[in-house]
Parts: structure tokens; sequence; C-alpha cells
């Protein structure tokens, strides 16, 4: 007996080491995690695991996260003030922008509590650095270094501000690990943006998200974009998932297809994302203050519209017909309308409407050219029959008076300036199409106070 | 293949080593394998803990204590990722066993040796853990034999540098 177990020692050593994991396997197969969290055993393994990388993780994410944050706050300002500035403009811009769907927003948030719909709006998120990784290219898990003592529960979804990350899968003291939503375990209830389409979100085995079991619909195609749907009660509805990169069928459940997205956020390269802890059916303050803010400065600018628009109204002498009819329809393929905020640039910077001088084409040879403004006279159109109205010394105030009497356009400045309406009172005054195309009524708004002006000495 | 085989007393000695070495080496490679893929993705393809596995197993010709190593290894691994713990561990236990066992009949100094046994133990590896995710837990797994190749050429590279670095902690008599 002795010898028997003697000469066959190692091989029982195996075997019984083996059988171990085995069994081990076994049990944690039958009880999925997705259906719950790991089996006692299995949760205590992978605190002890984490509680021992976690200390030299952090220190190394927290070294390297410190000589990055001295290289970029103390070295590499050379462009802080120019960015400064975009930004601020940037910020302007939104803010008209944030205006103008705003009016839409209040309407859907109208509609939805119409329906007994109400809308989760991420009211407190706690930032954390990932400080690790699974390790391996089969389980697309992340280590983050907050945990249950800074608030942070299972199942509270992570993002950044591109898109969703995961959620949280074990929650420790002072770490978490995140489940990215590439992983094949992973799941997440998305939505079509443009098709309307529903779907489960769920990683493939090459790390791609995808969604599943759909049925075959030519609607879909690349580039469309996927948001979170709402319904896995994890991810707040409406964060930015991806795009659809491509279609494929699946050969095991005929006749579905999966479309594989190309994640918002960057799953391959996270620094720091953000822990979902709390939702409300209320906006935070800080965004209602923000709110706020934007819809006054977007009242004022269509009280500034409004003023211009009366102004074109009780000038109907400012009328092209060579004028190409408004933009009604300049809305992009998916129904968006494109039609930017800050004035187009002119074709010709001449101050004046692109539209007045004839291409060469519709020109007889020996026939007078017709007048231009810059030549000293203005060709008013009235219905369809061209006026030309005498030549007259005359100065508004943007140009000066020539020895023959025309006058000269002052030097332009600004190739994004524009006609303001109202500062056209004499015979010289531009053309100016009425119906005006978005950019002209977003220019027209931008001097209020001459416009304002004018309309007292027109009147 | 006599070359390969060892044919001295000295080779076939048991090497040992301090035992902070024994403790921190698998810890830092396990360490090193979680946090690198973090700053650099790409190295996801090397298999340090699978190296440490095999060094250890190969340098004490004990076939026990390489089970052994391999199992705490393996399960260590399985300890930072989400899937079922016992994947890695089957995988390196069985790894830390052949190691140890074929370690008893060869020279494992020599460069040329320690070549072929990374390379053909990473493959081994690779088949193990492909099997057990495909067939016990029955999950998908992307698979492309060159692919395993071109990782077990590269921790081959690693594995030379690793070894050698470690053959300078050993005790001597």
């Amino acid at each position: 007996m002795e010898t028997f177990l003697e000469r066959y020692k190692n091989i029982m050593v195996l075997s019984a080491v083996l059988l171990a994991q085995f069994l081990g396997l076994a049990v944690q197969v039958r009880t999925p995690a997705a259906r719950g969290s790991d089996g006692k055993g299995v949760r205590l393994l992978r605190y002890w695991v984490v509680a021992m990388m976690s200390p030299p993780e952090k220190v190394m994410s927290h070294t390297g996260s410190g000589a990055r944050g001295f290289w970029g706050n103390y070295i590499d300002l050379r462009h802080t003030r120019e960015e400064n500035q975009a930004l601020r403009a940037q910020v302007e811009q939104l803010r008209l922008e944030q205006a103008a769907i705003l009016e839409d927003a209040k309407q859907g948030q109208r509609l939805q509590e119409l329906l007994g719909f109400r809308q989760k709006y991420i009211y407190k998120t706690v930032p954390a650095q990932v400080i690790g990784t699974g390790g391996s290219d089969q389980s697309r898990i992340l280590t983050i270094d907050k945990g249950s003592k800074e608030g942070l529960k299972r199942d509270q979804p992570v993002i950044t501000p591109d898109g969703i990350v995961g959620k949280l899968v074990e929650v420790f003291p002072h770490t978490s690990q995140v489940l990215e939503i590439n992983d094949q375990t992973s799941g997440a209830g998305v939505l079509l943006e443009k098709t309307r389409m529903r779907g489960v979100l769920r990683g493939n085995a090459y790390g791609q998200p995808q969604i599943i079991n759909v049925l075959p619909d030519d609607r879909v195609k690349p580039g469309e974009k996927v948001v979170t749907s709402g319904g896995d009660q994890i991810f707040p509805r409406g964060l930015a998932v991806g795009t659809v990169e491509k279609v494929v069928s699946d050969p095991d459940r005929e006749p579905y297809v999966d479309i594989v997205l190309k994640p918002a956020a960057n799953l391959q390269h996270l620094d720091e994302v953000l822990v979902v802890t709390e939702t409300s059916d209320e906006l935070p303050a800080a965004t209602q203050r923000d709110l706020a803010k934007s819809e006054a400065a977007g009242a004022e600018e269509v009280e500034m519209q409004r003023a211009s628009d009366i102004l074109a109204e009780k000038l109907p002498g400012l009328q092209d017909p060579n004028a190409p009819p408004p933009q009604q329809g300049a809305a992009g393929p998916d129904g968006v309308d494109l039609r930017p905020l800050k004035p187009l640039t002119a074709a010709r910077p001449d101050r004046f409407s692109p539209s007045e001088v004839r291409p060469a084409s519709q020109m007889t040879p020996g026939k007078a050219a017709p007048i231009t403004p810059s030549q000293g006279g203005s060709e008013v159109t009235n219905g369809n029959a061209p006026v030309k109205r005498p030549k007259k010394p005359h100065s508004d105030g943007d140009g000066t008076i020539s020895s023959d009497g025309s006058t000269k356009p002052a030097p332009h400045t600004n190739q994004d300036s524009f006609i303001i309406p109202g500062t056209a009172t004499g015979p010289d005054r531009p053309l100016v199409n009425p119906e005006k195309t978005g950019a002209e009524k977003t220019s027209a708004a931008i001097a209020p106070a001459a416009g304002a002006a004018s309309r007292e000495q027109h009147q | 293949m006599p070359v390969l085989m060892a044919n001295s007393r000295r080779e076939l000695d048991t090497q040992q080593f301090p035992w902070p070495i024994m403790l921190a080496t698998p810890l830092l490679a396990v360490f090193l394998q979680a946090y690198l893929p973090l700053r650099y993705p790409r190295l996801d393809v090397f298999d340090l803990p699978l190296l440490v596995v095999i060094y250890f197993a190969v340098s004490r010709r004990s076939p026990i204590a390489g089970t052994l190593t391999g199992a705490v290894v393996g399960l260590l691994q399985d300890g930072v990722t989400h899937q079922p713990v016992g994947i890695h561990g089957i995988a390196n236990t069985i790894i830390g066993f052949l190691a140890a066992s074929i370690g008893l009949r060869i020279d494992v100094d020599n460069p040329i040796t320690r070549m072929l046994m990374i390379f053909v133990f990473t493959l081994v590896d690779s088949f193990l853990y492909l099997v057990i995710v495909r067939h016990l837990i029955a999950e998908q797994l992307a698979w492309s034999w060159m692919h395993q190749i071109v990782r077990a050429a590269v921790n081959v590279a690693l594995g030379l540098v690793l070894f050698a670095g470690l053959d300078r902690t050993r005790v001597r008599d």
C-alpha cells in the first residue's frame, strides 16, 4: 500500500487538485453570474485577489496620472488661452442650440407625462479611475478605485461622456469590478435611434458589442446611432451606446441577425469613468440652472428675430426675384435641419446679395448691363418688373460718397458680415429676400439695435 | 537531441529559491498581467503567469510542487477576471505537472530547450483553455491557430529574458 501511494502520489495529487477545480467549475456554471452574484467562496477568492492586486494598481495608476497631470498642467499650457476662447465661443453656440431644442424637449416631456412614462435623469455620479483589467481577452473586466465606501453598489451603470462602458458586477470596500458591454456575459437594453428597433446588447467572441437576435431589416444601415432604451432598469434611457458597424447573420439562430456595433466610448483606453449612483425623475439643479440660462438666451434670440421679421414685412421692396428659393427643406438624410446658426460666408465678399449680377450667358452683347449697387444705382424689383432708381448721392454710414455721387462700400473687414435689415433705407439699399434663410435670420438677429433704429427712421 | 537531455548530476539538481521570490513572483506576474493591458492593450498577448508556472515547475523538478504552483497561480489569475474560477486554474495545473515531469529528464538551463519548452507549453495551455471554455462552460471563443502560434513565439522571447532574470535569484550551494 505504501509503495502504491509512493509510486502514484504525483498522479494522485494532480487528480485531486483537478477534481476539486472541476467540481468548483461545475457548481459555478450551474449558477451563472448573469443570474446573480458569485457564490460565497468564489466571491471571497475574488475579494482576496483584488485586495492583493489593487494597492499596487492604485499606486501605479495615481503615479502615472500624477506624472501626466504634471505634464498637462505645467508644461503643455501653450495653447490654453486660444483653447479657452474657442471653448467659450463653443459654449455660446451650444447654448443657442440648446435653446433651440429646449422647446422640443419640453414638449416631449409633457407627452411622456401624459403617457405616464417617467424619464430617469442622471442625478449623481461618482468619478472613478480605472486601475486594472481582467488580464484576459475573454474577460472584459475593469477594476476601478472606488467601492462601497464611496456609495457604489452592484449593477450601477458606468459611463463616460462619450457613451456607456458597463455595469458594476462586484463591489468591494475600496474597489469595484466593471463588466464592460463587450463581454459575452454582459447585457443591456438598447434602441436604434432611427429605426426605433429594440434589442439586447451583448459582447461577442471577438470583444465587439452586438445586438443579438434581431429580425433582418433593410433599414438598418452602418452608421446608425444606438442608444440605451432604459428597459434593463440599469442604464438610463438615451445614453449613447455606439454606431452600427455591420449586420451579420447568426448561423445558430436563423433567420435572426446580429448587429455589430462600434462602441461610442473607447473601451480600449479608459482612464476615468463615471459611476451613476443616483437617478431621478427631475433634472439636477445645476442642469436646470443651465437650461434656464439657455432658455433666456433663446428667448432673447427669438425676440430679436421677431423684430427683424417685422422689419422685413414692412419693407416689401426688399425682394429679389433672382434669389434662390428659401431652403425649406434644408434637412439632412436623417431629417435634421442642417441650417447653421451662424450666417453663411458670402459667395463673393461684396456686402450685397450675390444674386444681383447675371451670369455672362444671360447677357446680350451691345446692351447695357443692369445697374448694380456698386455702380451707383440699384435695381430694386417690384414684382417682376425691375425699377431703376436714379443715382443719388447718399451715405448710409457704411460707405463713402465718391465724386460722381456713387456710394463706395466701406472696407470689408469680416467675411461673416451680412445685410442688416433696416439699415438700407435709401436708394442704395441692398436686395434682401424677405423670406430669409435660417442663416440670414440668425444674422439679422445679431444686429437688433441697428434694425430698430432704422425702423423708426423708416416709419 | 542528446544536447537537450540532462547528462550530469548538476543539471538534474533541484533548484532552490528564496521564499520571498517564490511568493512575490507569481503575485507580480498576475498583477502585471492585469495592469499592463490597461496602458498597452496589445500586451495582453503575453502570459506572464504561465511563464512563471513553467519556470518554477521545471526548476524545482517536483510534479507535486509544479501542480500546486500551477493551481495557485491559475486561481489567482481567475480571481481578477469575471470568468468562473478554475478555467486558468485547471490549465495551469496541468502545465505545471507536465513541466515538472519534463524537467526531471531534460536540461532546462539550455536556451534551446527553454525556447522549445515555452513554445510547446504555451500552445498546450491555449488548447486546454479552448477545450475548457468551449466544452466545459460552453462559451463562444474566437480562435485562430495562427494567432496562437504568434502568441507562443512572443512568449518565447519574453520567457528567455524572464528566465534569465529569475536564474539570478537561485540559492547557490
